[in-house]
C-alpha cells in the first residue's frame, strides 16, 4: 500500500474515480506477468507434450503425426505381464510407492503432531529434529538409506557384528523388494514436513471447543477423532495434494536408492519418461506417458478439489 | 500515468539487457566446449587440450552442465542447440552424434580432415560416427573397448589360474576361486554394465561374425537363433559365481572389490583401468588384464568424439584449431594415457602406455585391418540407443530372473528390438 499512496496523493485532485479504477487494476497488472508465465511454461509446454505425442519424435521433436500409434503401445505394453515390461513395472510400482509413501506419511505425521501437541518439555527441539530430513536433498537422502541397507556394509553387517547372526534384510539390493526401500527413504524424509503442516493446524484449532468437549465429558481419543480431525480437514487436503505430487514426481530419490534400475525392477512413470525421451531418443513414447501421467493425476485431483471447494461454497 | 513510465522504463532496460548480452556473446577467440570430464584424472588430460589452445592464441570456456553426468549434459546440449546457440563443439557418444548430423546441426571441417589425411589413421568402422555422407564433422579422442577382463594378480597366483582362452576355461577358473573362498566376479548389477558384459558373452559365445550379424546386421534369424539361446545360457551360468549383494552396484565399486582382492575378475570396459591406476596398482604386477575369453583379435568399441556444430563464420577458426589440436597424436597419446583407453588414431606411437595400453593399440590396429573391430551394443554403438536400450531390458530381465529361460529371453529380445525400431 505505501507504494502506491504518492500516486493516489496525485490523483486525489483530479477524480476519485481514477484513483478506484487504479486500484482496482494493480492488482492484475501486478498479477499479470507470473500469469503469463504460467500459461506459457506450464499449460504451454503441457500442450506441447500433448502433441508431442502424436507425433514420431525421436532424438528432437517432429511434426510427423502418427495418430494414437504412441497410445496404443503404451495400452498393450501396460498388459504385458509376463515378464513384465517397463511400463506395467511403472505403473505396479507407482501404485505400491505411492501408496505407501503417503499413506504413512499422513499417518505418522499426524501421530507425531498429536504426540508432540500435548504440551511436552522440549518441543522446540524435537520439531526441527523431525523437521530437519526435509532440508536434504533427495540424492543425499536416497544415497545414505543405500548405504545403510546395503547388507554388506549397512544394518544388516551390524546387527551381525552384535552377534544377531541370524538377522537377513537384503531388500534393497533384491529387485523385488527395491521399490518398498524407496517408500522407507521418502517417508523418512517427508514424514516431519506433514508433521509440521499438522501441527500447525492443531494449533489452530479454537481452545474454547476442547474446553467444551472436555465439559461435556469426551475422552481424549474422541475429542481427536470427532472434533479435532474434522476441523483440520483442510490440512488434509493440503497434506495429499502435496503428497501426492511429490509421490509421482520422485525420480532421484529412486535412482539414488536403487543404484539404476536394476533388472528394471525400480521403474517409475518419471523415471520411464525421463529414460525414454532422453537418453533413448523416443520423445514421443517419453511425451505419452508424460501425457499419461498428467491424465491420472488431473483424474485422482480434480473430483477431490472440486468436492473441497464445493463444500467451502456452501 | 507514472505507471506507464515505469512500464516503459523497465521495457527500455530490458531490451538494453539484452542487446548488451548479444553484443558480449560474439568473440571468435573463445572455444566453448561441453563435456563431463570433470572428475581429477579426465580434467587434468583435458588440461593439455586447453594448453595447446592457449598457445595459439584462443581462450577455453567450459560449458557449465548442472548434475555433471553424461545424461545431463546431454540434456543441456539439446537445449543449446535447439535454441540456435550451440557450443563450438561438445563431447558426445556414439548415435548422438548421428543424431545431431541427421538434423543439420553439425558443421563440416572435411578440408581439415582430407589435409591431415584422418580417414587413413582413424578405424574404418569408427568413422561411422565422425563422417556423414563423406562429410567429417566430429573427431575422435580415444577408443575404448569392453571385451576385457580385469583379474587381482595375487588372488591368481594363490588360486593358480592361467590366461583363460575359452568360456569354458573362464568357468573353470572362477569355480577355482570360489572353491578359495574369493568371490569370482565381482559385477554390478546395473542394466548397462550387465549388458556390457554380455556383449563380450555373445561375441565368446558365437564368435565376432555372428555377433556382426545379430547386433549391426539385426538379422532376426540370428538374434532368435540356438546361438543366441546359447549366450543367454552362458550368461545364467555366470549367475552363480556373482555375490548376492551385487544388484544396483555402481562400476567403480566393482574393480574396488578387484583391487582389494575381495573378487577375483571383473568384466568391463577399459576405463576400469583409471581406477587400478587411481590406486597405485601397476598392469602385469598387481592387475592383470586379457582380452574377454574367446574373443582375442577382436575389438567390441565405444569411443568418446567432440562432436563440431555448425556455428556462425566468426567461430569456424576456433574450431578447426581444436579439432586440430585434438587429434594431435601427442594430445591424444597423453589424454589416452590418464583415460586408460587408446588412442583413436591408429598412428600413435605406444610408447607412453603400459602394457595393457600396448595391447590395446596393437589389438585395434590388427582388428581394423581384420575387420573385427565393431561397436559394442550395450554401449550404443552398434545400434541407436532405442534399440540399445531394449536390449539392455532383456538382458537385465534375464540375469535378475524376471525372464526365466534363454527361450523366452531370444523371444523377448526380438519383441523389444522390433518395438523400438
Amino acid at each position: 500500500m505505501t507504494t502506491i499512496s504518492p500516486t493516489a496523493a496525485i490523483d486525489r485532485s483530479h477524480s476519485p474515480r481514477l484513483r478506484s479504477r487504479l486500484q482496482d487494476w494493480i492488482p492484475r497488472l501486478v498479477l499479470a506477468p507470473s500469469f503469463l508465465l504460467i500459461l506459457m511454461f506450464v499449460y504451454g509446454f503441457n500442450l506441447w507434450t500433448f502433441y508431442l505425442s502424436f507425433t514420431n519424435s525421436k532424438a528432437f521433436t517432429s511434426n510427423k503425426l502418427v495418430g494414437l500409434a504412441n497410445y496404443q503401445k503404451l495400452w498393450t505394453w501396460t498388459f504385458e505381464t509376463d515378464p513384465p515390461s517397463n511400463w506395467y513395472t511403472a505403473l505396479v510400482n507407482m501404485g505400491l510407492f505411492g501408496g505407501l509413501y503417503v499413506g504413512f506419511c499422513l499417518f505418522l505425521g499426524l501421530m507425531l503432531a498429536i504426540l508432540l501437541d500435548q504440551k511436552i518439555r522440549g518441543e522446540g527441539i524435537l520439531r526441527p529434529i523431525y523437521l530437519y530430513p526435509l532440508a536434504l536433498s533427495f540424492i543425499v537422502t536416497g544415497t545414505a538409506w543405500k548405504l545403510f541397507l546395503d547388507p554388506r556394509i549397512g544394518l544388516e553387517k551390524a546387527m551381525h557384528d552384535w552377534g544377531w547372526t541370524s538377522f537377513h534384510f537384503d531388500w534393497v539390493v533384491n529387485p523385488s523388494m527395491m521399490i518398498y526401500c524407496v517408500a522407507i527413504a521418502g517417508i523418512w524424509q517427508t514424514s516431519g514436513f506433514v508433521m509440521a503442516m499438522f501441527l500447525a493446524g492443531l494449533r489452530g484449532v479454537d481452545s474454547e471447543i476442547l474446553k467444551a468437549a472436555q465439559i461435556d465429558g469426551a475422552s481424549t481419543y474422541q475429542t481427536y477423532r470427532r472434533i479435532i480431525i474434522p476441523i483440520i480437514r483442510p490440512v488434509f487436503f493440503s497434506a495429499l495434494i502435496i503428497l501426492t505430487h511429490m509421490a509421482i514426481k520422485s525420480y532421484d530419490l529412486v535412482l539414488s536408492v536403487t543404484g539404476k534400475n536394476p533388472g528394471g525392477a525400480a521403474e517409475l512413470p518419471s523415471t520411464f519418461m525421463y529414460t525414454y525421451t532422453f537418453s533413448r531418443n523416443q520423445m514421443a513414447v517419453g511425451s505419452t506417458s508424460a501425457v499419461i501421467m498428467l491424465a491420472t493425476i488431473a483424474a485422482i485431483m480434480v473430483p477431490y478439489i472440486y468436492s473441497e471447494l464445493k463444500e467451502k461454497a456452501r | 500515468m507514472k505507471l506507464r513510465n515505469i512500464l516503459m522504463a523497465s521495457a527500455i532496460t530490458v531490451s538494453a539487457l539484452g542487446f548488451a548480452g548479444g553484443a558480449f556473446a560474439a568473440d571468435n577467440k573463445e572455444v566453448q566446449m561441453l563435456h563431463w570430464w570433470t572428475s581429477g584424472g579426465e580434467a587434468a588430460a583435458l588440461n593439455v587440450l586447453k594448453q595447446d589452445l592457449g598457445k595459439e592464441g584462443y581462450t577455453w570456456k567450459d560449458v557449465p552442465v548442472a548434475g555433471g553426468g553424461g545424461g545431463a549434459a546431454m540434456t543441456t546440449l539439446k537445449a543449446m542447440v535447439a535454441a540456435g546457440n550451440p557450443p563450438t563443439a561438445s563431447q558426445i557418444l556414439g548415435y548422438f552424434a548421428v543424431d545431431y548430423a541427421e538434423a543439420g546441426k553439425l558443421g563440416d571441417i572435411t578440408e581439415l580432415a582430407k589435409k591431415e589425411g584422418w580417414d587413413k589413421v582413424v578405424p574404418t568402422a569408427l568413422q561411422k560416427f565422425t563422417t556423414t555422407d563423406g562429410k567429417w564433422d566430429a573427431v575422435p579422442v580415444n577408443i575404448h573397448s569392453v571385451n576385457w577382463i580385469w583379474l587381482n594378480k595375487a588372488v591368481m597366483d594363490k588360486i593358480g589360474g592361467a590366461e583363460p582362452k575359452t568360456f569354458d576355461e573362464f568357468v573353470a577358473l572362477l569355480d577355482k576361486a570360489k572353491a578359495a573362498g574369493v568371490i569370482p566376479i565381482a559385477l554390478g548389477g546395473q542394466p548397462w554394465q550387465e549388458a556390457t558384459m554380455f556383449d563380450s558373452i555373445v561375441a565368446s559365445t558365437g564368435g565376432i561374425e555372428f555377433y556382426k550379424k545379430a547386433f549391426v546386421d539385426l538379422d532376426p534369424a540370428a538374434l532368435k537363433s540356438d546361438t543366441m539361446k546359447k549366450s543367454f545360457d552362458n550368461l545364467g551360468r555366470l549367475r552363480a559365481y556373482l555375490d548376492p549383494n551385487y544388484a544396483g552396484r555402481d562400476w567403480n565399486l566393482a574393480t574396488a572389490m578387484v583391487i582389494k582382492g575381495d573378487a577375483l575378475v571383473q568384466v568391463m570396459g577399459d576405463w576400469a583401468k583409471g581406477e587400478f591406476r587411481a590406486a597405485n596398482k601397476v598392469a602385469g604386477t598387481d592387475f592383470l588384464c586379457y582380452r574377454f575369453p574367446g574373443t582375442d583379435g577382436s575389438v567390441i568399441y565405444n569411443t568418446d568424439m567432440f562432436a563440431m556444430f555448425d556455428v556462425s563464420a566468426d567461430r569456424k577458426a576456433a574450431q578447426l584449431a581444436l579439432a586440430d589440436a585434438t587429434m594431435s597424436p601427442s594430445f591424444q597419446s597423453a589424454f589416452n594415457v590418464v583415460k586408460g583407453s587408446v588412442p583413436a588414431r591408429m598412428d600413435v606411437p605406444d610408447t607412453a602406455f603400459d602394457i595393457c595400453g600396448k595391447k590395446g593399440i596393437a589389438d585395434v590396429k590388427a582388428a581394423n585391418a581384420a575387420g573385427t573391430f565393431v561397436g559394442s551394443m550395450a554401449q550404443a554403438y552398434a545400434q541407436p540407443p532405442a534399440i540399445s536400450g531394449a536390449y539392455s531390458d532383456v538382458v537385465t530381465k534375464f540375469l535378475h530372473g524376471e525372464i526365466k529361460t534363454s527361450d523366452s529371453a531370444v523371444t523377448e529380445l526380438g519383441k523389444a528390438i522390433n518395438a523400438a525400431k
